[in-house]
């Protein structure tokens, strides 16, 4: 792993940011002055123009060897103690992948939705918004470290929650929204969480490896080299002859980070950033230390892993955190292509690969990602089978195939999970903005009863949608089919799970998740387009945000070209974007693996195979094929041209049986009204019964106070009043009344004073007797 | 001769609003004899208080470019006898723990005195008479004399004269509340509330505290050891803050006599902790917050959030820590758990309230948790998240409650159920509301995260582990909180518009002036936090606890 300064690097996120910025800033002036024109052509080229820079770096990044790492610092964001992370960003060939995802199909998608868009009011405000979103997963992406990374997962999230409530003056839109960042923040309590569990741990080694405080453990290197020198001589004694200090670990592949010697030493006390944990896990002694600690009788990795995991559903829509995807289709149906298929939804998949190097020393962990991931495969592929609006069968399929990619990178087989996620990003795509073309042309409806017959009416969006479907539902020689086959021979093939019989349970339950998936791709495409047209001509009822005016009734039409170009460059990708990662089964070339291999090699010696052999390789890819087309013929029998029966009379069953299952996965699952139930009401009863504690006890108590202090000084007062002055006035109105009653004695008769005088000498003459006697 | 003057700008910045109050005053004196009219004598003060206030910002900003990062000595001191028998001395000055609530105060208080001027844009006081047209002279010298009193608490460097400006600070405050503040109200159940309750309870409440400070205060300057003063006079004790940390550092205070079974030093720690965290303000003695921000007119509130509880933390920083250093490890988990306490019940009782503006009081409580929960996890991220926290809440609680002024300005009613769909009719509004909203609930990029994650981060690294149990359940606060702010949005911006409110208009250029350079900065500083880094890293790091072992901070 070396580091090439690469300065455009930051141009990558940043002209999408100027888009978004001059969208929000002045673009509604701007709107109302020159019309939807001065919005998007700067907000289509400036993500065009990251795509070139992102081709330009690709490029670089080919020509500069094995593991070389573009790199751009930008500036210092946190130094504080053992704690360092920079605002910078990096560029390797997994994130290299991603970017190339995000800026092509997002710039198609800007350009789609100048269409799909035209007419409404807010235009400024969408194409802002997609903008800024094309900015945040670009951050998310590029990021070189955890937090830079973080700063990217929440903005997306914020996108996400500004795009899904894009049409706020319909409540549920709004409503939908707020649920699906508050879900996504749950997940993200549990990637914070990780992040500090790991940098701590990581900090926790043994003080000798950690002598020399702060940035450069200088002499921590030279204990470094000795310690791995050491191990090297006792368990594989120098087998490439290569000297002490240079082979620096059991495999292969870290001899190449040896050979930079000092490079490899130079271990930082803990960080964030990607390559420096990688490097820590490099160095055995770290390394065990790392791996020794344990935390609430977890082990310290496995622990941070399912951490970050919990973050990886909240984003990625898993179990048990998936609830907001299917109501986020309440946002223009661009956003649901970009941001709920394509892009950011794919982030959780990204970052476990991403941390490949910890997730592989977690067989538990390892074991949670991939089992997480065949359970809501198979999850939401039921769900998706009953579903009537076009957008929500996408969306349950959305998570379905994103529980495909989680299985794959939760195996161990990190490159499958991330070539998944790119046929996963054409063909979902194109089937979303297929859906969008639809959606338009039946004057916003969404209820596939309601349509019918759209491949005449609409046939560039019928076939595109139809080759698409065949790519998700795995038909041979489609994109899908290389990827989903891989993951499911990988899963199959998987000595790394601790589930009885190896992979074979998440075979099983991912191979029942395609067939249900082929199934219910190909319903909902003989429900839109086969047949007759079913929805109301004449008028277009819907209105709440029909802003869109200008289209108006009859039947439906062909969408604007600059629709219809997208859905044909999309739909070609879903037929041919799989033979970049042709299976070696063939002997074909797989340059998608070969593209990834420098960054999965650390930890390919952690990922074990069941060596199961070609044969049943063979054996399950023929099987993959039965599967597809199982789906698509039991799809075909029933729903074509709307002719068969069965499905009606299934519905007006009577059978006990067969109605409970259809309420209970119709309604899927009763999910969201439990969680309504538990968690929602949960937590507004206990924030209600703490708002009353806190104004009637707590402040009830600073108030009995002052009502105590009141009285106390009331009775004080009244002591005061009564008895203390009270006193003081009895002594007054005692000598006043002696005074007065003395005044009687002054009467200035003469005879009175002389009685008195004779009265006073009598009493001392009696006394003085008395006395001497 | 410990700390001589360096420089008498600090002591100009603190007393610049008492020249404008004696200003003020002297307009007033002359009225009646030079025949100025009301409107003159308002205006007059109006423009001597904006002046003062970007006066004062202007030299914090000196004072910003002037102080050097990389040291933990005290800066810009002005130090001179005051009462000699008493050993009391007239001694300001600057360290990374003051530096930066000094340029937040100065930040603060010119948002608010702009935010106190019924100029440069519409009001409608038709039928509600505005708190900045109601005896407009005597709010100014309040306001500028509150700006007084928060300058020399925040750079006193005497215990004595800290105490003053502590008081100082208190008296303005409740005539602020008491008359600029909403009109008395009989609420259910008959209780009467309003501006007068308000103040009232803030007063008395705070003054509890000062009296468990005055007390301590005493206590330890009767059993501090002799000193001198700044010119040379030896004295039998001192107030010098300086002096008596070091005299508690080399335990000097070791033969005093304990208090009700505790050792003198943790006597007075708690003495002291008790009337910091009044201020700050701590659960359980949180409740007269959501009462006297309620009723302050704005830009009191403003104030009252973005400075005045940040005393409280400070005291705790220079006190608790930074003097009574060798106590607080033994404080350190019990000052975690109120502090999570704080975050967690702060932001559920959050969530409850009907009033916008009492459920921005009360994330003040949540928010202000942070800092406790920082300052106990003795670690660098954490003390140093908490002065960032301290920070960012003091540029994101004034501009939520400047936001809450808008609305209160054209709605006269902050009942959030009571709107909708405002969105439509006031899309400026509501960006700044959300840009607001977004940071105070923590949103990467943005000021309030930074204190946030190093609050936690820090928080996780604490030598006793069990503190990772405090982070684990503060940070479910980031999911309540998010909770609370998205139904607030959703309840007052999203939806159809309530037809009541089609007459409201959108942000004034007051209102601009106010609210834009605070969300500039909360972008800012959310990207690029180094610089209040820079100001405070090295002193705080050198007050912490030296820990051996494995686990290097």
């Amino acid at each position: 792993m070396h580091l090439v300064p690469f300065p455009l690097l930051a141009l990558i996120p940043l002209f999408p940011l100027l888009g978004a910025a001059y969208c929000g800033l002045v673009g509604c002036g701007l709107f109302k002055k020159y019309g939807e024109g001065a919005i998007h052509w700067p907000a289509i080229l400036l993500p065009w123009g990251s795509f070139v820079v992102t081709l330009i770096a690709v490029i670089t990044l080919a020509g500069a060897g094995h593991g070389a790492v573009l790199h751009q610092r930008l500036w210092d964001w946190f130094r504080i103690g053992s704690l360092s992370v920079d605002a910078a960003f990096q560029i390797d060939r997994l994130s290299a992948v991603m970017c190339l995802v995000v800026t092509f199909v997002g710039s198609l998608i800007h350009v789609y939705s100048r269409g799909y868009m035209k007419g409404d009011a807010s235009y400024w405000r969408f194409f802002s918004n997609l903008n800024l979103f094309m900015f945040s997963m670009l951050v998310l992406v590029l990021g070189d470290n955890l937090l830079v990374m973080f700063v990217g997962w929440e903005g997306v999230g914020l996108c996400s929650y500004l795009l899904i409530g894009f049409w706020y003056r319909e409540r549920k839109n709004a409503a939908a929204g707020m649920k699906a960042f508050v879900v996504n923040r749950v997940g993200d309590y549990g990637f914070t969480l990780g992040v500090f569990l790991l940098f701590w741990g990581l900090a926790a080694a043994p003080a000798s490896l950690l002598r020399g405080q702060g940035g450069e453990p200088v002499a921590a290197a030279a204990v470094h080299e000795v310690a791995v020198g050491h191990g090297e001589v006792a368990t594989s004694p120098g087998e490439h002859g290569a000297p002490i200090g240079e082979a620096a670990g059991e495999h292969g592949a870290a001899v190449s980070h040896g050979t930079e010697g000092s490079e490899a030493g130079r271990t930082p006390v803990s960080s964030v950033t990607f390559r420096d944990i990688e490097r820590i896990m490099e160095d055995p002694a770290r390394r065990d230390a790392v791996l020794n600690q344990k935390v609430l009788g977890f082990g310290l990795i496995t622990l941070v892993c399912l951490l970050f995991f919990v973050g990886a559903t909240g984003k990625s829509a898993q179990l048990p955190l998936y609830v907001w995807l299917p109501d986020a289709m309440a946002g223009p149906t661009p956003v649901s292509a970009l941001i709920h298929a394509a892009t950011m939804v794919t982030a959780g998949v990204y970052m476990v690969a991403r941390l490949h190097f910890l997730f592989a020393y977690s067989p538990v962990a390892m074991t949670v990602v991939a089992t997480v991931g065949a359970l809501t495969a198979l999850f939401a592929a039921t769900i998706g089978l009953f579903q009537y609006d076009i957008k929500k069968v996408l969306a349950y399929s959305t998570v379905s195939q994103l529980g495909f990619m989680f299985v794959a990178v939760g195996v161990g087989a990190y490159w499958v999970g991330i070539f998944h996620l790119v046929t996963h990003a054409f063909f979902k795509a194109c089937l979303f903005l297929g859906s969008g073309s639809v959606i338009l042309g039946c004057h916003h409806e969404q209820d596939m009863r309601k349509m019918g017959g759209l491949r005449k009416l609409m046939p560039i969006t019928a076939v595109t949608y139809f080759v698409s479907a065949c790519a998700i539902a795995g038909f041979p020689f489609f994109s899908g089919f290389f990827s989903k086959d891989e993951i499911l021979w990988k899963a199959f093939d998987s000595g790394n799970m601790l589930l009885p019989g190896g992979g074979i349970i998440l075979w099983v339950l991912a191979a029942t998740a395609a067939l249900c998936t082929s199934f219910y791709m190909f319903r909902s495409y003989y429900m839109t387009f086969s047949g007759t047209y079913r929805g109301a001509q004449g008028h277009g009822t819907h209105d709440a945000h029909d802003a869109h005016g200008g289209h108006g009734h009859g039947l439906p039409k062909e969408s604007p070209r600059s629709m219809t170009w997208v859905l044909a460059i999309l739909g070609g990708l879903a037929v041919v974007g799989g033979y970049i990662g042709l299976p070696i089964l063939w002997g074909l070339p797989n340059a998608f693996e070969t593209w990834l291999e420098p960054i999965f090699e650390g930890s390919h010696h952690l990922i074990h195979s069941a060596e199961r052999g070609h044969g049943a390789e063979w054996g399950l890819m023929l099987f993959s094929v039965v599967i597809a087309f199982s789906g698509f013929f039991l799809a075909r029998w029933l729903y074509k041209d709307a002719k068969s029966p069965i499905p009606g009379r299934l519905l007006a069953s009577r059978n006990g049986l067969v109605q409970g299952f259809h309420r209970v996965v119709f309604n899927k699952y009763y999910v969201d009204e439990a969680y309504q139930a538990s968690f929602v009401n949960g937590t507004v009863g206990l924030s209600g019964l703490l708002s009353w504690f806190d104004r009637t006890v707590i402040d009830g108590i600073v108030n009995l106070a002052g009502t105590a202090g009141r009285f106390c000084s009331g009775i004080q007062g009244w002591i005061d009043a009564n008895i203390v002055d009270g006193a003081v006035n009895l002594v007054a109105s005692l000598s006043m009344r002696a005074g007065r009653s003395l005044r009687k004695v002054q009467t200035g008769r003469i005879q009175n004073y002389v009685l008195g005088l004779t009265a006073g000498a009598v009493v001392l003459v009696v006394i003085g007797f008395l006395l001497k006697w | 001769m410990d700390y001589p003057t360096t420089s008498s700008l600090l002591s100009w910045m603190i007393f610049t609003p008492m020249i404008g109050v004696g200003m003020i005053l002297l307009v007033l004196g002359l009225r009646p004899f030079l025949r100025l009219s009301q409107a003159f004598a308002d205006n007059f003060s109006r423009t001597v208080g904006l002046l003062c206030s970007a006066l004062v910002m202007a030299m914090a900003l000196a004072m910003w470019s002037g102080f050097k990062g990389g040291s933990s000595a005290i800066q810009f001191a002005h130090h001179a006898v005051w009462i000699r028998q008493w050993a009391v001395e007239y001694f300001v000055g600057v360290d990374g723990i003051s530096i930066s609530m000094v340029i937040l105060t100065g930040l603060v208080f010119l948002a608010g005195a702009i935010a106190s001027v019924p100029w440069w844009g519409r009001l409608d006081d038709a039928h509600h008479p505005h708190f900045s047209k109601k005896r407009v002279p005597g709010y100014w010298i309040l306001f500028l004399l509150l700006e007084t009193g928060v300058l020399g608490t925040f750079s006193s460097l005497d215990f004595f004269l800290f105490y003053i400006f502590w008081e100082v600070m208190l008296l303005p405050m409740y005539f602020l509340i008491g008359i600029w503040g909403a009109p008395p109200r009989v609420e259910a159940g008959g209780r009467v509330r309003g501006g007068p309750y308000a103040a009232i309870k803030f007063f008395l409440y705070t003054l509890a505290g000062s009296v468990l400070m005055l007390l301590a205060m005493i206590a330890i300057y009767q059993h501090s050891g002799p000193s001198t003063l700044v010119d040379g006079t030896r004295t039998l004790h001192t107030f010098n803050i300086l002096h008596l940390t070091k005299m508690f550092a080399a335990g000097s205070f070791s033969v005093a006599p304990a208090v009700f079974g505790l050792t003198f030093m943790h006597a007075v720690f708690i003495a002291l902790f008790i009337g910091f965290s009044i201020k700050v303000p701590m659960f359980p003695f949180h409740t007269w917050l959501p009462d006297a921000h309620v009723d302050a007119p704005t830009p009191i509130s403003v104030i009252l959030a973005g400075i005045l509880l940040k005393t409280g933390m400070y005291g705790m920083l220079r006190f608790n820590l930074q003097m009574l250093n060798g106590a607080m490890e033994w404080a350190a988990w019990t000052i975690g758990v109120l502090g999570v306490i704080n975050i967690v019940y702060g932001a559920f009782v959050c969530m409850a309230q009907k009033d916008l503006k009492k459920l921005i009081a009360y994330s003040s409580v949540s928010h202000m948790g942070f800092c406790l929960l920082g300052l106990a996890a003795l670690t660098p991220q954490g003390v140093t998240g908490c002065v960032f926290q301290m920070f960012s809440h003091g540029i994101i609680s004034p501009m939520l409650f400047l936001i809450a002024g808008v609305i209160y300005d054209r709605a006269h009613t902050r009942e959030i159920a009571g709107f909708g769909g405002l969105a439509e009719r006031l899309p400026e509004y509501t960006g700044m509301v959300g840009l607001a909203f977004m940071a105070s609930l923590g949103l990467p990029g943005l000021a309030g995260f930074i204190g946030e994650v190093l609050v936690f981060m820090g928080g996780f690294g604490a030598t006793n582990h069990a503190f990772r149990g405090l982070v684990a359940v503060g940070a479910l606060s980031v999911i309540i909180t998010a909770g609370y702010y998205l139904w607030t949005m959703q309840r007052m911006f999203l939806g159809m518009l309530n037809d009541k409110w089609a007459g409201l208009w959108d942000m004034n250029w007051r209102e601009r002036i106010t609210l834009y350079p605070l969300a500039a900065l909360t972008i800012l500083f959310g990207v690029y936090p180094a610089p209040i880094f820079n100001l405070v890293n090295t002193t705080l790091h050198a007050l912490l606890p030296v820990v051996g072992g494995a686990v290097i901070r």
